[in-house]
């Protein structure tokens, strides 16, 4: 059994004739960190809003840790948590308070909710605050109490959307390190987020999705290797503009030519850069043209990303 | 692969009753903190009314001096009535549109409807306690009235039953409603239910007005207010309490569910 099973979902939301989520399909292991990548609007949040019982699907089957999020949703909500996009805590409560309410909601025996509260509390860095009203804590310290608060009734399964939107690089690092450690004590984790760097260091496995569908889904790594002309070589030469970009297009293990500003041409390859070189050195000299420069780098999920769902603004 | 019923068998039957207290306990200790800010809310606009119209104009010769024996009942009931609305219908237009608070409530281990359920029963407390707080008030504003101590627990059950009712209308209104149309609606809503609804007047005098008797007839507030002159002042001509208590039931139920449903649609999108 998976943690997480999706199948065909779609989801229409009243009164918006376009699908939100458009009959995506994808299963997350146990102990996973799962990474949903996509645009704004890519139907993300829809996603783990179905997941976590609090989107009604218009289709298809969701089930969690073997639990029919839509028949079960009451005995799925004690297996899963969720950090949401955007702040929703009690303000008429103290973070220690949130965290106590949060478990004693799921019933959570008194002695036991306030031993966890206190070890998330020291955990999350937040001791020091425990007793301040939520309604005065800055958009890093609300995401850090929404984290330990998810974590309160121990869920098997934990969905965190968009988990470092809007934080400083230190309180990104910070997060990042929960979930690792969380991935240790062997829970799932489902998260969704813009940055791609982020996907790539934390997730076993990312879906990149965009208009409600699944793009793509593999290992950061094999997303970035499958990628067409995956390696680039950036070149500077002495030439007119144009006349270079002619003769490399003529080079069989060149995947595309990219002419970028000051006479510098890009080529793509998904060959080993080392081996396209000569040949190019040789289709040059045909032409009489110099290279005076070369630089080779490898493409990240952000060019596996832009070359999935494009340029356009959403 | 493992099947559903496995996978039931592995999860503990969820913990409703537990959850169901624990979220009401929640609401209850927050109003706990917040009593004084509450009851100087609930109290001073029936304050003025009841010193106003019982008081003043009594002493001033424009209403006979035993109108606060029916003004004091009708007022109870409906700071019970608007209270239990109220509580209920704002805070929930709140955490739908702006705060989202609510959510948390919504990831709990137990069914949704019971979390609606929850919020009128809690909107029921605060109704009961906006009227409770007036029976002191009241015979301290109006001092020529007087209640026996024996009415005192069935008007607590008739403001009971009352803030249910105006409990569930609330519940059906701030779901019914946009966030946005609230004000509006509260506004066309709210003060023809307060005057049509037998506060200020024993309804079975309404003989020589019989269009405005029928209308008065299809407010629930009406019945709220008679079985509160049934118990507190029997001498005043009013509805049979039976009947009374027939209609608050029947009218809470119905408000309720239909408030339960339109919960339902709002929580999930
Ligand atoms: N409650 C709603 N009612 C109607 N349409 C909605 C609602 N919520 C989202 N949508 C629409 O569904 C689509 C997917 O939205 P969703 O919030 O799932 O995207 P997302 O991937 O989370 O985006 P972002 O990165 O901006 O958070 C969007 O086109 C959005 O306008
Ligand atoms: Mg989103």
């Amino acid at each position: 059994m998976n943690a997480v099973e999706v199948e065909n979902l779609t989801k229409n939301y009243r009164g918006n004739p376009r699908a939100a989520v458009d009959g995506i399909s994808f299963e997350v292991r146990h102990g996973e960190v799962f990474g949903m990548l996509g645009p704004n609007g890519a139907g993300k949040t829809t996603t783990v809003g179905v997941l976590t019982t609090r989107v009604r699907p218009s289709g298809g089957r969701v089930v969690v840790e073997g639990l029919d999020v839509l028949r079960e949703a009451t005995r799925a909500r004690q297996v899963l948590a969720v950090v949401p996009q955007r702040t929703n805590l009690d303000r008429s409560l103290s973070i220690r308070q949130v965290l106590q309410c949060h478990a004693a909601y799921h019933a959570v025996p008194r002695a036991e909710r306030r031993r966890r509260a206190d070890e998330l509390l020291e955990r999350m860095g937040l001791a020091d605050r425990a007793g301040d009203r939520t309604d005065r804590l800055s958009g890093g310290q609300a995401q850090r109490v929404m984290i330990a608060r998810a974590l309160m009734h121990e869920p098997r399964v934990l969905f965190l959307d968009e988990p470092s939107g809007g934080l400083d690089p230190q309180s990104r690092l910070f997060v990042h390190e929960r979930i690792a450690e969380l991935r240790e004590r062997g829970v799932t984790v489902v998260l969704t987020t813009h940055q791609m760097d982020e996907a790539a260091k934390l997730c076993d496995r990312v879906a990149i999705l965009d208009h409600g569908k699944v793009l793509a889904l593999d290992t950061p790594g094999a997303l970035v290797r499958e990628l067409p002309g995956s390696n680039t070589l950036t070149l500077a030469l002495d030439s007119a503009e144009g006349a270079a970009a002619a003769a490399l297009a003529a080079v069989e293990t060149v995947e595309r030519v990219e002419e970028l500003p000051g006479g510098r041409v890009r080529l793509y390859t998904s060959h080993d850069p080392g081996e396209v070189l000569p040949t190019v050195v040789k289709a040059l000299a045909g032409h009489d043209l110099t290279l005076a420069g070369v630089e080779f780098a490898r493409l990240g999920l952000e060019d596996v990303f832009l070359r999935l769902t494009g340029r356009e603004l959403r | 692969m493992t099947t559903i019923d496995e996978a039931r068998a592995a999860t503990p039957r969820p913990p409703v009753a537990r959850s169901f207290a624990a979220i009401l306990t929640r609401d209850l200790v927050v109003t706990w903190r917040e009593l004084p800010a509450f009851l100087t809310q609930v109290v001073l606009q029936p304050l003025f009314i009841l010193f106003v119209f019982g008081t003043v104009l009594g002493d001033l010769g424009y209403v006979g001096g035993d109108f606060g024996a029916v003004l004091l009942p009708g007022v109870i009931a409906l700071n019970a009535f608007i209270g239990g609305l109220q509580n209920t219908a704002l805070p929930l237009t709140l955490d739908f549109s702006y705060s989202r608070e609510i959510e948390d409530r919504l990831l709990a281990p137990l069914p949704i409807w019971l979390v609606a359920v929850e919020k009128m029963l809690f909107g029921t407390v605060r109704g009961l306690l906006a009227g409770a707080v007036m029976i002191p008030l009241g015979l301290l504003v109006l001092p020529g009235t007087e209640i026996a101590l024996a009415s005192v627990p069935p008007a607590l059950l008739v403001m009971a039953l009352g803030a249910f009712v105006g409990s569930a209308i609330g519940m059906t209104l701030g779901t019914a409603v946009s966030p946005r149309g609230i004000n509006t609606v509260f506004a066309m809503v709210l003060t023809p239910l307060m005057f049509t609804g037998a506060t200020q007047f024993p309804w079975p005098q309404l003989e020589r007005l019989p269009w405005f008797q029928v209308v008065c007839a299809l407010n629930p507030l009406t019945y709220v207010s008679e079985a509160m002159r049934a118990v507190m002042v029997p001498q005043i001509p009013h509805l049979a309490f039976w009947l009374c208590l027939l209609v608050m039931a029947v009218a809470g139920a119905g408000f309720a569910v239909a408030g339960a449903l339109g919960f339902g649609r709002r929580a999930l999108d």
